[in-house]
């Protein structure tokens, strides 16, 4: 009976960052994945408020929201694997939690309007909202890497996860709608980020393949305008 | 821009003195702890210190410290407006753990340069600085406060599942409350029994929640009671304008508001409910919602 069980695929992003959290910390466990469309009773169970997933079961105590998890798996296991993954001092955290906010609340869901967009018009509205939202992050890790690979520094900490884990979507709608979201040109070192990022071990280790999630994209949008198509008749 | 004349409890809507209209009653100031009673700043008790920064006239230039007077007050800045439960966390958190600061009241309408520079993503407020770097998001502050000021009463429990369950709720807090609470002020007809079913359905999640604990965190007052005290005082305004008893709802969510009440930290901190009604009919008439 494993200690560690994780209600999820890694298809979903905030079920990504907890596996890169655990992946980080070399932390062993049992993946329990969801039927797309169904909720297990299991996750019904351990997740009454908002019946999502990542759900993170530990001695048999569900905790809920990717980054309530991440920080749970920081505290728990603090030098497990390649260390501490939230900044030492207090200063550098409230940044990394103030950037993963701005992640949640503001560049997440410009990201899934320009996949729900219905007209050009939309859609150039809402990759122009994302492509600002990129633009400040690339000065936010322009400050907080001081340098280094990460927005952690050397290791790889808070916010690389928090938003690491949106690469390979990023990746999969720039090549479904041929667009450039994440552009070489404005963001040069988010780019190079990007590259340090996946070359990681532990995340290797954990990121799904980019032809599942452009596969996955393909079929979601394609059940999306059926479902629009079919309301319109 | 609206000053209300005091901060605690009592509802002084006919008997107002005009200089008390303008500026926190110095009762508040006087009780409003500070690191050490013996704190003082060139001889000067540090607690007339905020005082003479606070009365000065609200369109005067900002006060410029001698050169000499490097003070801890002055360390801790807390860019906020009044009625804002986002700041009020901050500063229930701040009196919590006994630290001196500044609070400056903005001008939403006229923002500073102070906090355009110190929150350039958002311009909103709470901004709290220390030692000149800003940290934004009320919730970050809290737990900012919580983790520089480690001396003071833990607002997070050490426990990691404790914790864990602590950001769950306050992140439901932070999610739920204010963006439905809105709409119960701002909306009509059916998209406000829409907004009313939702509340009440958050209220009773809440009630849940707490169950017969005293306070969210059990028998310490913390991070989620901290999260959701500042809303107690606009469950008047919710309640009047969406048609509805909080209290025949959730009655141990009321009892629970009234015990947190009872700690200066949150009794010093939250206006008269009338006022943030008051507050908020201004809000409708600047909005157009009649």
């Amino acid at each position: 009976m494993a200690a560690v069980k994780l209600i999820g695929s890694p298809i979903s992003p905030f079920v990504l960052r907890t596996m890169i959290a655990l992946s980080l910390k070399k932390v062993e466990y049992e993946l329990l994945p969801e039927k797309l469309g169904e909720k297990s009773e299991l996750l019904l169970k351990s997740n009454p408020v908002y019946k999502k997933i990542p759900v993170l079961i530990h001695h048999d105590r569900p905790i809920c929201e990717s980054a309530v998890i991440v920080e749970y798996i920081d505290q728990v296991w603090p030098e497990s694997g390649y260390g501490a993954i939230l900044p030492a001092d207090a200063y550098h955290r409230a940044l990394h939690r103030f950037w993963t906010f701005y992640v949640d609340d503001k560049l997440f869901p410009s990201l899934v309007a320009i996949g729900k967009a219905e007209t050009e018009e939309a859609k150039a509205e809402a990759v122009e909202q994302f492509r600002a939202g990129l633009r400040l992050l690339e000065e936010a890790f322009v400050k907080l890497s001081e340098g280094k690979a990460f927005f952690g520094g050397d290791q790889v900490g808070f916010l690389d996860v928090m938003l690491g884990c949106f690469v390979v979507w990023i990746e999969a709608m720039e090549e479904v709608l041929s667009l450039e979201l994440l552009e070489e040109a404005t963001m040069p070192a988010l780019h190079g980020w990007v590259v340090s990022f996946r070359a990681h071990e532990a995340v290797k280790e954990v990121m799904p393949e980019s032809g599942k999630v452009v596969e996955f994209f393909k079929m979601i949008r394609a059940m999306r305008m059926k479902a629009a198509a079919d309301a319109a008749n | 821009m609206i000053f209300p004349s005091t901060a605690h409890g009592s509802s002084s809507v006919g008997t107002r003195d005009a200089s008390r209209d303008l500026f926190p009653c110095i009762e508040c100031l006087r009780r409003r702890r500070c690191v050490s009673d013996n704190l003082t700043r060139g001889g000067v008790p540090i607690e007339f210190f905020h005082i003479s920064v606070l009365l000065r006239p609200h369109k005067s230039p900002p006060h410029e410290p001698h050169p000499q007077e490097a003070t801890m007050a002055e360390a801790v800045v807390l860019l906020d407006v009044w009625v804002s439960p986002f700041g009020q966390r901050c500063r229930i958190a701040l009196a919590e753990k006994g630290v001196a600061y500044e609070y400056k009241e903005e001008d939403l309408s006229n923002k500073s340069p102070m906090l355009l520079q110190a929150n350039p993503v958002h311009k909103k407020i709470p901004v709290l600085i220390h030692d000149g770097k800003p940290v934004c998001e009320s919730l970050v502050i809290v737990q900012y406060i919580d983790e520089v000021w480690s001396d003071g009463a833990p607002i997070l429990p050490a426990d990691p599942y404790a914790r864990a369950q602590a950001r769950f709720w306050g992140d439901f807090v932070d999610k739920k409350i204010y963006e439905c609470g809105t709409r119960l002020w701002k909306l009509k007809g059916e998209a406000l029994q829409e907004a009313k079913k939702e509340f009440i359905e958050i209220l009773k999640v809440l009630e849940a929640e707490l169950g017969d604990r005293k306070y969210f965190g059990g028998d310490a007052f913390g991070y989620v009671d901290i999260a959701l005290v500042p809303f107690f005082a606009w469950f008047y305004t919710y309640e009047t304008c969406g048609g509805f008893s909080v209290e025949a709802e959730a009655p141990k969510l009321v009892a629970w508001g009234k015990r947190c009440m009872e700690r200066e930290s949150v009794s010093q901190t939250l206006y008269d409910p009338l006022k943030v009604y008051e507050f908020v009919g201004f809000l409708k008439k600047k909005y157009g919602v009649e």
